[in-house]
């Protein structure tokens, strides 16, 4: 069984080092898709044994995982694991994101930053259940935590799931996806370790209600 | 005849010219120039006989000519809006392809050595 991180990073090259060495020891391989960054991303996460793959221009969230995704399965993956690069997922969690995948209980696991109790910002702790809510009334997604950046996923599930959003509506589109195809999916209870970095790296007001925007219009057209 | 209306005549001529203009140079598709044309010739029926609209809003059933004209142009306006979203969705997917496919070719790759 072999286990691949799939890392998506945009002009981290402060913090994606540190990232890097606390998830090695956890995954058998990690590959980093630099989605056009201006600073020395690649370069660090070449440095600590990542693969890594480079968009010659920036095509957010979405357009990152689909292309880590895809990498994971030419390199062999069984499992795929999604982190984040701002080090606010904790790398000794994935054994128990993983675990339903190898028991066969699910295709898709997401680890819920809301399933047990823990400190938040407040604007997280709002928004997210107000996206949850907005996922829940367009696409009839359930979910404690729909912005969920660690995520897991069999072989079978990366090699059927597209994903067409190319910035954060990937998030809800792998559940609605997930949930269109007939994967099992199954919430992961996960901590979330909020620095004054992954803070400001996250979801912000501004670039949340251009989300909602583009949640609403896809909506429209698909 | 009206200042407006002579302004307005004015201004399509010089669209329609700018229209004509851009299909010569290869700038749109013989498509677009006929939906441009075509917009921009019923705004000139429209501006210099105005009753048609009357006709228009009978139809309709709202009270004004001008009435009608103003709704109809909101709906075509949103139309317009939603096919560029459309298109501008299409471009932005096809440019994360392009994106994917250079990443995994690993072409630009030799930037971080």
């Amino acid at each position: 069984m072999k286990i691949a991180a799939v890392m998506p990073a945009f002009n981290e090259e402060k913090v994606i080092g540190q990232v890097l060495l606390k998830l090695k020891s956890h995954v058998d391989q990690i590959i980093v898709v630099d989605d056009g960054s201006r600073d020395r991303t690649s370069q660090i996460a070449k440095d600590h044994g990542a693969i890594v793959y480079r968009h010659p221009i920036n095509r957010g969230l979405g357009g990152a995982l689909g292309t880590g995704i895809k990498a994971a399965l030419l390199n062999g993956a069984d499992v795929i694991i999604t982190v984040d690069a701002d080090g606010q997922h904790d790398p000794e969690e994935i054994s128990a994101m993983i675990k339903p995948i190898l028991d066969g209980q699910a295709d898709v696991a997401i680890g819920s930053r809301f399933l047990i109790k823990q400190s938040m910002p407040l604007f997280r702790r709002t928004g997210i259940p107000f996206f949850n809510l907005v996922a829940f009334i367009l696409f009839g997604i359930r979910s404690t935590d729909s912005l969920s950046g660690m995520r897991a996923f069999s072989k079978k599930a990366a090699q059927s799931l597209k994903i067409r959003a190319s910035g954060m509506e990937a998030s809800l589109e792998i559940l609605k996806e997930s949930r269109a195809l007939g994967l099992k999916m199954k919430e992961v209870p996960i901590k979330a370790i909020y620095t004054e970095y992954s803070t400001s790296k996250g979801l912000k007001f501004l670039p949340g209600l251009k989300f909602l925007i583009k949640v609403f219009a896809s909506k429209l057209i698909n | 005849m009206f200042f407006i209306q002579i302004l307005i005549v004015a201004f399509a001529v010089l669209v329609i010219s700018r229209i004509v203009l851009s299909f010569k140079n290869g700038k749109i598709a013989i498509k677009g120039m006929l939906m441009w044309l075509g917009l921009w010739i019923a705004l000139l029926i429209v501006v210099l006989s105005p009753q048609i609209t009357g006709f228009l809003a009978k139809i309709l059933g709202v009270w004004r000519g001008t009435d009608a004209v103003v709704y109809l142009s909101i709906v075509l306006i949103f139309y317009l809006i939603f096919r560029i979203f459309v298109k501008l969705e299409k471009i932005d997917s096809d440019l994360t392809t392009i994106a994917r496919k250079i990443a995994l070719r690993g072409e630009n790759n030799h930037e971080i050595k």
